[in-house]
């Protein structure tokens, strides 16, 4: 690791000035992603600015049923909390079956969002990587891919998101807050996470300083009974290879309502939209779902390594449909 | 929330004091003691545990958070010593294996690991019982399945996990 300098911030505005007025100078909070890259000499800041005594711990309901979750909770603290856990299952579920317990206990919602992603050629700080040194190429296009993304890809990155509570959070429409040079921003999650396109380096819309304070969850009735399910090649401490988070109501036998999002396949947290159109007011069955997840991956773009992607994400959103539509037919 | 703040873009100079890069002092609490050293801030606990303050307990198997050799408690919560920088302990609790003990006599979960001989070489083992007893603190021991899945975090490579478990049931069930 080279050589840094350290800051400790205890207010907002603090913390966000010192890094505005530095292009050398990063905010650390878990330091779970960040320090392991600066020891590997992908991530070369100067300076970090330690967020982790600002106050931006709250977990709270809202009046509408939804959540404010502050930036600096951690995983661990968020996956406990009883509202979570009651009317946002996926968002709970999401949460615990990433990374590990000492993990959580480190990791901040608001750095979540800001991880980077675990593409081998972009953490091995030499291999050509269009996201780490813009212009140098992708190495994955023809390298070893097999975790690779399907969805969202680009000729210039097809680097995976790796991020599990995104995915339900994409689901909910979740608005992501954030203090910068410019004040107070609320983004829609789905503009926070930018498609790779031709500058996959540019993963958010934030300015440098610009500083994410907390993540806004609208609430959901339905979402009450929704769950998240991953896929992995190994039953803990893994990330996806697909993962599905969804919330479905069923009238006399018809979807009159549902989210889903695709997580371990896509470039960002993948809002299925093609599938919910399709789903919307269709039969609650097997056939209208299988149907609605070829829909969703008609786009996919694959390598021979990991084609299966495709076919996994599909019968992962068909089990999970099943799944919260006729919980008496699961084993 | 405080209104937002609007720096100038023309600051020169940081608000925030500056430490570093070269080695400075930080105050440190370990296992209930305050310990004074000099340190780069890119220093991680574990280096300043091992290296300087010679408690070589926490162990450095991969050095990039997959192994969890190195799981201490910051604040009573089992974390990763290796991808936490020292400096950014000051004015926390550190807890390492060698403050479990009272004295000569050994923790519940240290008796139990050799009562079930729940290691092979032993390397992993101070992550392994800084873990399982925080997973009991944590009321995530139900079954064996549940135990498995909250100590995925700590990879024993001769695989003495079902030995493992075995400790974690003998200490849960004392209680």
């Amino acid at each position: 690791m080279r050589p840094i300098s350290y800051s400790r911030a205890t207010a907002v505005a603090d913390a966000v000035a010192t890094v505005v007025a530095d292009p050398t100078s990063d905010f650390l909070a878990g330091g779970t992603t960040e320090v392991d890259l600066l020891r590997q000499n992908v991530l070369l800041p100067r300076r970090l600015v330690d967020i982790n005594d600002l106050p931006l711990t709250q977990i709270e309901d809202r009046p509408d049923g939804g959540l404010y979750i502050g930036a600096l909770a951690r995983m661990s603290e968020v996956a406990d909390a009883a509202g979570v856990q009651e009317r946002f299952p996926m968002v709970a579920q999401a949460l615990v079956l990433g990374a590990s317990a000492q993990l959580r206990h480190m990791a901040s919602m608001g750095g979540n969002m800001m991880q980077r992603v675990r593409c081998g050629y972009f953490r091995d700080a030499t291999s050509p990587c269009n996201k780490r040194d813009p212009g140098s190429g992708c190495s994955a296009l023809e390298g070893f891919n097999r975790g690779h993304a399907v969805l969202g890809v680009s000729e210039h990155c097809i680097a995976t998101h790796p991020s599990d509570v995104a995915v339900p959070l994409m689901a909910l429409d979740a608005r992501v807050h954030t203090e910068g040079p410019h004040g107070r921003q609320v983004y829609p999650i789905d503009d926070f996470f930018l498609l790779p396109g031709e500058t996959p380096h540019l993963e958010h819309p934030l300015e440098h300083g610009e500083l994410v304070v907390g993540i806004e969850v609208p609430g959901l009735p339905m979402a009450r009974t929704s769950m998240y399910m991953k896929v992995r090649d190994r039953e803990s401490y893994e990330f996806a290879l697909a993962s599905v988070a969804a919330a479905v109501t069923v009238e006399d036998g018809a979807i009159s309502d549902v989210r889903l999002a695709l997580g371990g396949v896509a470039t960002k947290p993948w809002r299925a939209r093609r599938a919910e159109e399709m789903l919307h007011g269709a039969p609650a069955d097997t056939e209208s779902f299988r149907r609605a997840a070829r829909e969703e991956l008609a786009a996919a773009r694959t390598t021979p390594l990991n084609a299966f992607k495709a076919e996994l994400a599909q019968r992962t959103m068909v089990r999970v449909l099943e799944t919260l539509t006729h919980p008496e037919r699961q084993s | 929330m405080s209104a937002p703040h609007i720096p100038s873009k023309a600051a020169a100079a940081a608000v925030l004091p500056e430490r570093g890069p070269d080695p400075v002092k930080i105050t440190l609490s370990v296992n209930g003691t305050e310990r004074t050293l000099e340190v780069e801030p890119r220093v991680s606990l574990l280096d300043a545990l091992r290296e300087r303050l010679d408690m070589t307990g926490a162990k450095k198997g991969c050095d990039q958070g997959t192994c969890g050799a190195c799981t201490v408690w910051v604040d009573g919560r089992r974390v990763l010593s290796c991808l936490t920088l020292a400096i950014a302990c000051e004015e926390h609790e550190v807890t390492t294996i060698e403050g479990l003990a009272e004295g000569d006599e050994l923790h519940a979960m240290q008796s139990a690991f050799i009562e079930q001989d729940a290691f092979q070489c032993g390397y992993c083992t101070p992550g392994q019982i800084m873990s399982a007893v925080a997973l009991l603190k944590e009321g995530h021991a139900s079954d064996d399945a549940e135990i498995r899945e909250w100590m995925s975090g700590n990879i024993c490579r001769c695989a003495a996990y079902p030995h493992i478990r075995a400790a974690v049931r003998t200490v849960r069930d004392q209680t």
